[in-house]
C-alpha cells in the first residue's frame, strides 16, 4: 500500500467537544467550542451569553447613583475599581473635583482590591494547573483583606463603597492599622508563593513557550492589562492616564517581552510588589478632608457624552456615558477587559494541547460576567 | 501466661485453621481455609483503602492550611466509612447511549486488580497468604491489567472526556510500566530470586537493599517511585483525570458505588506501589538494625505497615505539592529520560554483581 492508502484506511476525523458552560477551567459559565484533533487543538470558539444580564441597557433605566451598584456585578474580583471608573464619569460630567483624602483612599482601597484579585488568580491557576495547594495559600491572604472592606464599608465583595462625588462614608478608624499589618503580613508571603509554585519545574515546563502572543497581535486584538504587558506592550492606564491619586505615588509599570503564560505570571506576581509600595507610600499620609463633595439629590449630567478610562485587576476598563441632559443617561458603554482580551484566545490557541488552552486561559485571568456583562 | 502471644495474627488464624481441619474432611477444609483467607482480605482491604482516603484527606488539610474531616467519629474517624455508606446506598445513574455490558465490567476489573496484588504480599514472615516463587513477576503483571479497565470505562462512557483520559491512561500505564519493570530488575539481579519472602530475607544479613546495591539501587528506588506515582495515575501524572482539563476523566459519567471502586482502587494501587517498594528496597517486614529481631512476640508486620505509611505519605506529598504535567511532557519523561537511564542502571547493576562489590 502506499502512503496516501495507508492515510485512507486509517482516516481520522477532527471531532467538537465543548469545555463548558460549566467545566472547571471555564471559571464560571463560558462555552468554548473546541475543534481537536487527537490531543491537538484546531479551533477555539468561545460562545458568549450565558451569563448576560444586560447590565448596559439596565444603566439607561436607572440614575447615576444606582449605576454604580451595577458595576459591581461586572468584574466582581475588581468591584471597587470599577465603581470608581463610573464616579469618576459622572464627576468628569458634573465638574466636581473631589478631596484629596477620597482620591487617596479610593487608590488605597483600589490596590488593595488589586492584590486581592491577583491573590485569587493565583489560587486559581494553580489550581488549573493540577497544584491545588495554591488555592488555600492564596485565601488565607485575600481572606484579610476582604476582612478589612467590611470592616469599612460592610461588604467583602460587591463594595459599593464610591458615590459620585465622593465615597459613601469615612473609612473605619482601624482600617490604617489592619492595613499596615496587612502589608507587613503579606510582604512575607510573596516569597512563599513563589516557593511553592513559581520557582517548580513542572510549572516553568507547562507554562514557558505556551500561548505567545507577540507585540504586534497585543496591539491590533486591543488586549489590555497584564496579558498586553506581558508582551511589552505598556498600558498602564494608572501610568499613562493617571486618575485619582497615581499621579502623587511612584511605581513601576512592569513589563516582560516573552509575551507567553510564564511572562503574563510574572507580571502579575510583580505587580503584587508594586501594589503594596503604592499602598506603603499612601497608607501614612492620607490627607484630612471630607469625604464627600455635595452633589445634588437628583444628578443630572449636561447633554454630552463622557468617557474616563480605569486600569482594574484586568486591564482597561472603560466608561462611556452618552447623557442628554435627563436623569438617566441616553446610553451606557462599558469597554470590559475581558471581551477584548478573550478575542484573542482563538489566535493564540491553534496547533497546541489541551492542556496549553488551559494554562493560556489560567494567565488571562478571566472573570465570566466581565466578558458578558 | 500467654497473653502477648495472642497478638501474633499467625496464632489466631492458627487457631483458626486448626478448627477448620478438626470438623471437615481435608479437601473441604482446605477450600474453605482459601475462602475465609479470601473474605479476610477483601474485608482488611476495604477497610486499609477507606483508611487511605480518610490519611489523603487529613495530609492534604495540612498542606493546605485546613484541619480536614473533624466531624464524623473522633477525628474523623468514622468520616470516609460515612461516604462509603453514602456511595453504596446510592442510586447507579448512568446516560442511555452508553455500552452497558462494558460500562458494568469495568470497574471490577480494576477494583479486583488491585486486590489481586494483595494475594502475594509478605505483610511480615508469617503473615503471607500465597508465597510463589514468582512473586515480583506476579504483582507486575497483576497491576498492568487494571488499566483495560480504565480503557473500557472511558470507551463505554461514550463521553469524549472520558475518551480522552482513557486514551492517556492507556499511553501512561503502558509507558511507565517499563521503568517499573526495568527498577524491579534491576533489584532482582541483586537478590537472585523473584521469591518475595525470599527477596526479605536477603536483607536480613546485608543490610536493605537500597544500600546493598550502591548508588544503582538508589537510583533504581527514585525511578521505582516516580514511574510507581504514573503507574497509579497519581498527581503529578494525574492526567487521566485532570480535573481542570476534562473534567473527572475516565470516570466522568460513573455513579454510587461503581465510582467509589475506581476511587478505592487508586488507593489500594498507591499502597500495592508502596509495598513494592517496602520490599525491594527497605527490607520489608525487617526491622531497622535490628532493634526488635530477637524480641519474639513483636509482630514484624508493624514495620511493615510504618515503612509502607511512610512511602504513602511520600506519594501524597508529590500531589498536594506538584503541579501537573502535560502528556507530551509526560512521554518525554518517561522514554527519553528514565527509560534510558534505566537501562544504563541495570547494566551498572550487573557489573556490580559480577565484579561482586556488593556490601
Amino acid at each position: 500500500m502506499t502512503d496516501q492508502q495507508v492515510q485512507n484506511k486509517i482516516k481520522t476525523e477532527e471531532y467538537f467537544i465543548n469545555m463548558g458552560p460549566q467545566h472547571p477551567a471555564a471559571h464560571g459559565v463560558l462555552r468554548l467550542i473546541l475543534t481537536i484533533d487527537g490531543e491537538i487543538i484546531k479551533n477555539v470558539e468561545p460562545d458568549l451569553g450565558y451569563i448576560h444580564r444586560s447590565i448596559e441597557k439596565m444603566c439607561e433605566r436607572d440614575s447615576y447613583q444606582q449605576i454604580v451598584h451595577l458595576t459591581d456585578r461586572m468584574d466582581y474580583l475588581s468591584s471597587h475599581i470599577n465603581n470608581e471608573a463610573v464616579c469618576l464619569t459622572v464627576e468628569k460630567g458634573l465638574e466636581i473635583e473631589v478631596s484629596d483624602r477620597v482620591k487617596v483612599i479610593r487608590t488605597i482601597i483600589a490596590e488593595l482590591t488589586r492584590i486581592a484579585s491577583h491573590c485569587l488568580w493565583w489560587g486559581v491557576m494553580g489550581m488549573d494547573l493540577g497544584a491545588l495547594t495554591t488555592y488555600f495559600y492564596a485565601f488565607r491572604d485575600r481572606e484579610m483583606i476582604n476582612d478589612i472592606f467590611e470592616e469599612t464599608c460592610g461588604a467583602r465583595l460587591t463594595m459599593n463603597y464610591n458615590i459620585p462625588g465622593g465615597l459613601m462614608f469615612d473609612i473605619h478608624p482601624n482600617f490604617v492599622k489592619r492595613t499596615k499589618d496587612f502589608i507587613t503580613h503579606f510582604k512575607t508571603k510573596i516569597p512563599e508563593y513563589n516557593l511553592l509554585l513559581t520557582d517548580n519545574v513542572i510549572f516553568h515546563k507547562r507554562t514557558k513557550g505556551v500561548g505567545i502572543i507577540t507585540k504586534e497581535d497585543a496591539i491590533s486584538f486591543g488586549v489590555s492589562g497584564p496579558v498586553a504587558r506581558g508582551s511589552g506592550f505598556s498600558s498602564d492606564v494608572r501610568k499613562h492616564h493617571p486618575y485619582s491619586a497615581y499621579d502623587r505615588v511612584d511605581f513601576k509599570e512592569i513589563l516582560f517581552t516573552e509575551g507567553d503564560t510564564f511572562a503574563r505570571y510574572q507580571v502579575r506576581m510583580m505587580e503584587l510588589w508594586e501594589s503594596v509600595s503604592i499602598i506603603e507610600q499612601l497608607i501614612d499620609n492620607i490627607p484630612e478632608g471630607e469625604t464627600k463633595t455635595a452633589t445634588k439629590a437628583v444628578i443630572k449630567l449636561p447633554k454630552g457624552e463622557f468617557y474616563q478610562r480605569v486600569e482594574t485587576a484586568r486591564g482597561e476598563l472603560g466608561v462611556y456615558i452618552n447623557s442628554t441632559g435627563n436623569k438617566n443617561p441616553y446610553r451606557v458603554k462599558f469597554r470590559s477587559p475581558g471581551f477584548s482580551n478573550l478575542s484573542i484566545l482563538n489566535h493564540i490557541s491553534k496547533d497546541v494541547m489541551i492542556a496549553d488552552l488551559v494554562a493560556t486561559m489560567a494567565s488571562f485571568d478571566f472573570v465570566i460576567p466581565d466578558i458578558d456583562r | 501466661m500467654n497473653f502477648l502471644q495472642m497478638i501474633i495474627p499467625l496464632n489466631i488464624t492458627k487457631t483458626i485453621s486448626d478448627w477448620i481441619s478438626s470438623i471437615m474432611p481435608e479437601t473441604a477444609a482446605s477450600y474453605t481455609i482459601m475462602v475465609v483467607i479470601a473474605v479476610a482480605y477483601l474485608a482488611l482491604f476495604a477497610v486499609a483503602g477507606l483508611y487511605l482516603v480518610l490519611l489523603e484527606r487529613k495530609v492534604a488539610a495540612w498542606f493546605q492550611l485546613r484541619i480536614g474531616p473533624n466531624r464524623v467519629g473522633p477525628w474523623g474517624l468514622l468520616q470516609t466509612m460515612a461516604d462509603a455508606l453514602k456511595l453504596v446506598s446510592k442510586e447507579l445513574t448512568s446516560t442511555i447511549k452508553i455500552d452497558k455490558f462494558l460500562y458494568n465490567l469495568a470497574p471490577y476489573f480494576v477494583i479486583v486488580s488491585a486486590l489481586m496484588a494483595m494475594a502475594v504480599f509478605p505483610f511480615s514472615k508469617q503473615f503471607q497468604a500465597f508465597d510463589i516463587n514468582i512473586g515480583v513477576f506476579f504483582l507486575i503483571a497483576i497491576s498492568s491489567i487494571g488499566v483495560i479497565g480504565i480503557l473500557l470505562a472511558g470507551w463505554s462512557s461514550n463521553n469524549k472526556y472520558a475518551l480522552i483520559g482513557a486514551m492517556r491512561s492507556g499511553l501512561q500505564t503502558i509507558s511507565y510500566e517499563l521503568s517499573v519493570g526495568l527498577s524491579i530488575l534491576t533489584m532482582v539481579l541483586l537478590t537472585g530470586t523473584l521469591q518475595l519472602s525470599e527477596i526479605v530475607e536477603a536483607q536480613r544479613t546485608g543490610g536493605w537493599l537500597i544500600l546493598q546495591g550502591h548508588i544503582p539501587s538508589i537510583i533504581a528506588f527514585m525511578i521505582f517511585m516516580v514511574a510507581g506515582t504514573a503507574e497509579t495515575n497519581r498527581a503529578p501524572f494525574d492526567l487521566v483525570e485532570a480535573e481542570s482539563e476534562l473534567g473527572a476523566g475516565f470516570h466522568t459519567e460513573y455513579s454510587g458505588m461503581k465510582f467509589a471502586y475506581f476511587f478505592l482502587a487508586e488507593f489500594i494501587n498507591m499502597f500495592i506501589i508502596s509495598s513494592i517498594a517496602v520490599v525491594l528496597f527497605f527490607g520489608g517486614w525487617l526491622s531497622p538494625f535490628g532493634i526488635t529481631e530477637n524480641i519474639a512476640w513483636f509482630p514484624e508486620v508493624i514495620w511493615f505497615l510504618i515503612k509502607v505509611l511512610g512511602l504513602i505519605f511520600l506519594m501524597m506529598w508529590f500531589r498536594w505539592t506538584f503541579p501537573r504535567l502535560r502528556v507530551d511532557q509526560l512521554l518525554t519523561l518517561e522514554w527519553k529520560y528514565l527509560l534510558p537511564l534505566n537501562l544504563m542502571n541495570l547494566m551498572l547493576m550487573a557489573i556490580i554483581i559480577w565484579l561482586n562489590w556488593t556490601i
